[in-house]
């Protein structure tokens, strides 16, 4: 798999390469079973937050070497809250871009520096990394979140799929897998409906057929609505580089850790609204303190819908 | 530009020393001649009528009894001319399952290529029982197992010989014998064996068998299935009469024609390549392991074909190699998962649970006769800085005690 230009040149000439021995804050990340590791150490000035060297140690491919690289270029001399609003995006652009099925390369680095950054701070990052197959190579989807996906919003079509989850957006070479997927997932959930009692899929129909969606009594739930309110503050914080990409980002809705959002304009079908959705949902799990996952949906989705459970 | 320019025009090859010759191998200068005049002058269609036509045809005539003579089958006619192996090996599988449709059973190994790999699994999905045959550690196939999954429900075995990345070979005249036994259909992917190792098929229990030209310094785009004569047979491709009605379209004329002469080539180089090989693989193999810390052979050294070494080098990984020996001018492959954009290390190593810290810096060198002493002594000097310089970057190297362990990197978020 090739490099692009300037990140073969990080690759064979990577910069700040090398083990801190005076680090205060230190990320590792990646396993050995995935083929990518990296060890981003910081020396961080604890007056000014602001971090004075940066090293690293990276098993992986000549683009996780350069993003490595990249990186620790990025954020020396920045303070720690302005290095942590780098995306794995500004490291890909740092390289001249990176080829769309080594953008997961990018994003160990931003992983990296979270989990350097929490280190610092006494906080802790949990993993919330999926452990099913791997469909789409390019947006590092897996089947469990296709499946996850299709059945809380009853997907039925390869074209909804790709819509909800990005898989297939890119190079569009796991069409026919995510076709697989779904076609099991379909067959489950046929299996899930024909074992339920009767009388509990009439009312269940009765509840999604009679009542309007509007009128389903909603309890007040407080830490909901604080949940809500800083995802939103999140999402406001990203809107403006969105907007001026020509698209645009809205909340739909919060179910546990799940946040629904919509993207609009020059978002919809756009092959890097992945990376977006990953960069939100990076400082939204920051901000809340706890892993979350952001989901892309289409507006029109019939709410009644969303009433199916995601332990697929 | 001539023709003859073009041909006369070596120097803008690239040069490397060029050890992935289980990817593709260099078309013979012997080749290339044998194939111009059926590009420029001879162009009429093997089947027609007239003189243009009947000399192209006669000399796709010659072309598969030089393939017959390669693969030791009693009847030219059972060669059939395809667009590559993959067709090859599709065929023939498709065909048996067509053929025995009271059948509804295949075999086939785990470390198959990905021509049977992806169709068994294809016709997993649409209901057959495929039996997936395991290896050990060292890549021989459980044969035990293999009779186990035997019975008289299977339509085709479909096992390869060589594997593309280790270059174990299976003992396929004994499990052509005992499929056999149950009235199943026998397919050997002898891709990585043609022209390396000696083929005889009419004295085996083998109905099928599929090769590729480039393999062997043939031309890419042309293949070639050995079909038993009274094979029960369904044509993948159905249309007009060529090949017997068992291939329909037109023939490559000109890459058959490379094939048949690369066929003929790699056949009287046989006997003294295969010692010449198996002694130069085994100075690399040595050379590389003697000067190179953390390093092991995969795959089973008694049994392979002579071309191929597969080396895994722990604590780093393979695409990372691979762009460091392009850069000193090395073409040699890995088994390693960024390779082919996949996150995971090769079917074969996972399957021979060669351990993750190996799995993913596998590298294949694989020879052919135009490889040289020269090229080993090259691979052997510029190798190990390589390494070396890769190592000081792993997290799961220690540069002090020059030594590695998974145990040196255990992230917390992983």
């Amino acid at each position: 798999m090739g490099l692009f230009r300037k990140s073969e040149a990080a690759f064979f000439n990577p910069k700040n390469a090398k083990l801190l021995s005076d680090a205060n804050a230190r990320g590792d990340v990646g396993s050995i079973s995935c083929g990518d590791a990296l060890s981003l150490s910081l020396k961080i000035n604890p007056d000014s937050e602001v971090i004075e060297d940066a090293g690293f140690q990276t098993f992986g491919c000549g683009s996780a070497i350069a993003s490595s690289s990249a990186l620790t270029e990025i954020i020396i001399g920045k303070t720690l809250n302005e290095a942590l609003q780098v995306t794995n995006q500004d490291i890909a652009d740092y390289l001249d871009g990176l080829p769309p099925e080594k953008m997961h390369c990018s994003v160990m680095g931003m992983e990296a520096l979270h989990a350097a950054a929490a280190n610092y701070r006494g906080e802790s990052l949990e993993d919330d990394h999926e452990e099913g197959e791997l469909i789409c190579k390019c947006f590092a989807v897996d089947d469990l979140m296709i499946k996850r996906v299709v059945k809380a919003n009853g997907l039925s079509t390869v074209a909804e799929v790709i819509n909800y989850t990005k898989a297939g957006g890119a190079c569009t070479a796991c069409h026919e897998k995510i076709e697989w997927v779904l076609d099991a997932c379909l067959a489950e959930m046929a299996g899930e409906a024909s074992a339920k009692p009767l009388q509990v899929a009439a009312q269940a129909s009765a509840v999604v057929q009679d009542i309007p969606v509007e009128d389903i009594p909603m309890e007040f739930d407080a830490a909901l609505a604080e949940k809500i309110t800083v995802i939103e503050q999140v999402i406001a914080e990203v809107r403006p580089a969105v907007q001026a990409d020509g698209g645009d980002i809205r909340l739909v809705d919060v179910e546990d850790n799940l946040v629904f959002v919509s993207m609009s304009g020059a978002c919809t079908g756009c092959g890097l609204s992945g990376l977006t959705l990953a960069n939100v949902e990076v400082k939204i799990s920051k901000a809340l303190g706890e892993p979350y996952t952001v989901f892309p949906v289409q507006e029109t989705a019939p709410v009644a819908k969303k009433e199916a459970t995601y332990d697929c | 530009m001539t023709v003859e320019a073009f041909i006369r025009k070596p120097e803008s090859a690239i040069e490397m020393v060029y050890l992935d010759n289980n990817a593709t191998t260099k078309l013979d200068p012997q080749v290339l001649e044998a194939m111009w005049p059926f590009l420029a002058e001879y162009y009429g269609n093997p089947s027609s009528i007239h003189q243009l036509g009947a000399k192209v045809g006669h000399a796709l005539e010659d072309a598969r009894e030089k393939v017959q003579t390669l693969l030791g089958a009693e009847y030219s006619t059972e060669i059939v001319f395809t667009s590559c192996a993959t067709e090859a090996t599709s065929t023939a599988i498709l065909s048996a399952v067509e053929a025995m449709p009271e059948r509804r059973e295949i075999i086939t190994s785990v470390v198959e290529h990905p021509a049977t790999l992806q169709l068994c699994q294809h016709l997993e999905r649409k209901g057959y029982k495929v039996h997936w045959i395991g290896v050990d550690r060292k890549g021989r196939l459980d044969v035990e197992a293999y009779r186990r999954a035997l019975s008289e429900q299977v339509a085709l075995v479909s096992i390869m010989w060589a594997n593309n990345e280790t270059g174990t070979l299976f003992p396929i005249e004994m499990l052509a014998k005992l499929a056999k036994e149950v009235g199943a259909q026998f397919h050997v992917d002898a891709v990585q064996v043609a022209g390396k190792y000696p083929i005889n098929v009419q004295n085996s229990d083998i109905d099928m068998l599929s090769i590729s030209g480039h393999k062997f310094h043939g031309p890419k785009g042309v293949g070639a299935l050995y079909l038993r004569r009274g094979t029960r047979f369904r044509p993948l491709l159905r249309g007009g009469h060529q090949e017997r009605g068992r291939r329909a379209g037109t023939e490559n004329v000109a890459s058959i024609i490379g094939m048949g002469v690369a066929a003929e080539l790699a056949y009287q180089a046989l006997p003294q390549q295969m010692t010449r090989l198996a002694m130069l693989r085994d100075r690399l193999e040595q050379g590389i392991l003697a000067r190179i810390p953390s390093t092991f052979v995969t795959g089973n050294p008694q049994q392979r074909v002579p071309n191929t070494s597969n080396i895994a080098i722990e604590y780093i990984e393979g695409e990372a190699l691979l762009l460091m020996l392009n850069q000193v001018g090395i073409a040699a492959s890995s088994g390693s998962a960024c390779t082919s954009g996949s996150l995971e290390p090769s079917h074969v190593m996972k399957a021979m649970q060669i351990p993750f810290t190996a799995a993913h810096g596998t590298l294949r060198f694989s020879l052919s006769r135009f490889s040289s002493d020269d090229d080993v002594d090259y691979v052997l000097a510029q190798l190990p800085p390589i390494v070396e310089r890769l190592r000081m970057l792993s997290p799961y190297w220690d540069n002090a005690n020059n030594c590695g362990s998974a145990e040196m990197f255990t992230p917390a978020y992983a």
